[in-house]
């Protein structure tokens, strides 16, 4: 469909297309194989400027666009996964300095995130503390003008990696979901150190660590917003970012499909290729209009929030669910297509299938999106009487 | 430290299809882009401004369609370019084209460095860049992998077949490079804003006071006669079988094309 992008829009996604072309499509298979972080390519892209879509220009950035953001992403997932939430996250870990941080806290670390000199990541899930973030143990004791932080952030995307960290701690326990206060550590804060790698199902190109602080302390000035909002920095972040998962998801379902196509014209059996048979038709005609209707809800999003659209936290839930499950049905319906060749890592598709399945997971699972569009169902019906 | 690159702007050869009957290249419809030794030209230049300071300028002969290559390497992030163009131009051999660029680079001011790329793709010539050299009487150092400059000198790795060979140069000079040298970098967005607004300067005939006897068609010494796809060869026979009676069969065929 054509979108009508505006001019900077095309050339967005024409950049972004150009570097998953020449630079990601023929390192792909081996970053995933060998689980390694794509610093070249990062490093390209922070070259090429791409880094700073979401970041206004007088912080180093391209202009603050989240509709900007999504092209770059969905282009880059679309030819890998790994490397798209590598990008995606830089973007989720700088979102709370951008949404909450003083500009003098956006002066010291938004340049850097825009040129890509250094990568971002964000600190929320814990061991016991995933869906349900009131389970958060992470603490930050006030001590003077600083605060002493303890507890493990568990599954971070870019951990070890990325220079800055935006992380949520609990600094009252007793005020329950206003107890909780973000902040901005930086790698190297003595006290602030990294688990082991995770070894993932999909998305291998990127990095998953724990981050462990042991008394780790930190000055009162790396608050981001007041003490207590924590849990609003947390969810205003997620609403903003979500559109960039279902972006990802998008691309990788593109990818999937641009592959399925391409296999089944070239594939002849019972002496026609088999994209002529009506059956694989269907299976393609489907997988189209999935995409297509994913990228719809998406785009609409994204120029909804640009627009100064309020309040977008159930579209911004809907989006992520509805992408993501398309992500994982295309997959695997593209695997299906390919038959035993789309089993075999010599082609991309498997890959994509593992890929896919962790949009339907992180950023809240799809259960947890449900539940928060049912809640804005509920209170929108509630205002409307 | 000035440097100017001299690029031109050729079909997509990896586009590009043969017409069988004519023998000729289908041009129609096939994208054009910089000539990728010249990429690497302008990367090279780039590379030593940010290492050196100064400022890179480019500059292509060509139809006014050239401009787009032009920007493409304004996106990459050199600092000024200039489409020499006129209809005198027009038909002008390598002969012609050094002696129209070496004008050109003479009326835009004194370069410490002049990059070319080894050769065009389309053309495949490899003269345009030594040409130059020899219409400003300046030394030359063709295919170069490796370029280091040091005060007043150059210090070049060129490789030839067999080996490489490291000179040193004095400035100013020229210098092809080979597509080992580096990879050209991608455009950055800011770099493709810069060159979507920019006003490309356009240089006539006149203004690069070039002589109408070595310009253009009339200029140019150099007649086509043919051009003509090569034959594929053949794929060969492979002899199976033990040694002797290898041998045996290979002598008879030899025999047999009266070899010998």
């Amino acid at each position: 469909m054509d979108y009508l992008l505006t001019e900077e829009q095309v050339m967005v996604r024409d950049l972004a297309r150009k570097v998953a072309r020449e630079k990601i499509l023929p390192a792909r298979a081996e970053l995933d194989e060998k689980e390694e972080f794509p610093w070249e390519i990062m490093k390209v892209l922070g070259e090429s400027d791409l880094c700073g879509l979401w970041i206004p220009e007088k912080f180093g950035g391209f202009g603050q666009s989240v509709m900007a953001f999504c092209l770059a992403t969905e282009e880059i997932s679309r030819v890998c996964g790994g490397v798209g939430v590598t990008f995606a996250a830089t973007g989720l870990g700088g979102a709370p300095i951008l949404l909450f941080g003083s500009d003098e806290q956006k002066q010291k670390y938004l340049p850097d995130l825009a040129s890509g000199k250094k990568l971002a990541a964000f600190g929320l899930t814990e061991a016991n503390a995933g869906s349900d973030a009131a389970g958060m143990e992470t603490t930050a004791r006030k001590e003077g003008d600083y605060f002493i932080i303890n507890g493990t952030k568990q599954w971070i995307t870019n951990g070890g990696e990325a220079e800055t960290y935006s992380v949520i701690a609990i600094t009252d326990k007793t005020k329950g979901p206003r107890g909780a206060t973000a902040f901005i550590i930086e790698k190297g804060t003595p006290g602030f150190t990294f688990g082991k790698k995770e070894k993932k199902m999909g998305i291998r190109a990127s990095a998953t660590r724990e981050l462990v602080f042991t008394d780790c302390k930190v000055h009162k000035s790396q608050t981001l917003g007041k003490e207590g909002m924590g849990f609003i920095v947390a969810m205003r972040t997620l609403d903003m970012t979500r559109p960039g998962i279902a972006a990802q998801a998008v691309g990788i379902a593109q990818g999937a499909l641009d592959e399925a196509i391409k296999y089944t014209k070239q594939r002849v059996q019972f002496g026609k290729p088999i994209i002529t048979i009506q059956a694989v038709q269907h299976m393609l005609a489907n997988m189209a209009t999935e995409v297509e209707a994913a990228r719809a809800l998406t785009y609409a999003l994204a120029r909804s929030i640009d627009a100064g659209g309020k309040d977008y936290t159930k579209e911004s839930s809907m989006a992520k669910l509805f992408a993501s499950d398309v992500a994982m049905r295309v997959t695997v319906d593209a695997v299906q297509l390919l038959g035993g060749y789309g089993y075999m890592r010599e082609y991309p598709v498997e890959k994509m299938m593992r890929d896919a399945k962790i949009t339907q997971i992180y950023e809240g699972t799809n259960q947890i999106q449900r539940n928060q569009i049912g809640l804005s169902l509920i209170k929108e019906s509630n205002q409307k009487e | 430290m000035e440097i100017a690159v001299c690029i031109k702007q050729v079909p997509d050869t990896t586009e590009v299809r043969i017409n069988p009957e004519t023998n000729t290249l289908i041009r129609e419809g096939v994208p054009s882009i910089v000539n990728p030794f010249d990429e690497n030209a302008v990367e090279e230049a780039l590379r030593l401004r940010e290492k050196h300071g100064g400022k890179v300028t480019v500059i292509t002969m060509g139809p006014p369609q050239a401009v787009e290559a032009l920007k493409q390497c304004i996106a990459m992030g050199v600092d000024e370019a200039y489409l020499v163009s006129d209809r005198a131009f027009a038909g002008s051999d390598t002969w012609a084209t050094s002696y129209t660029l070496a004008q050109t680079l003479k009326k835009l001011g004194n370069f410490d460095l002049i990059f070319c790329g080894k050769q065009a793709i389309d053309g495949d010539t490899a003269q345009v860049g030594p040409g130059i050299a020899e219409w400003l009487n300046l030394p030359q150092a063709t295919f170069a992998v490796k370029v280091e400059v040091e005060g007043a000198k150059a210090k070049v790795e060129r490789m030839l077949e067999e080996e490489n060979e490291v000179i040193e140069i004095p400035l100013p000079c020229l210098i092809t490079v080979v597509k080992q040298i580096n990879e050209p970098r991608l455009p950055s967005l800011k770099g493709l804003m810069k060159a979507k607004k920019a006003e490309i300067k356009t240089l006539s005939a006149a203004e690069v006071e070039a002589d109408p006897l070595i310009t253009g068609l009339k200029g140019s010494p150099t007649r086509v006669r043919k051009i003509f796809a090569p034959p594929q060869k053949g794929g060969g026979e492979m002899l199976a079988g033990s040694v002797d009676e290898m041998v045996t069969a290979l002598v008879g065929k030899l025999k047999e094309q009266k070899v010998i």
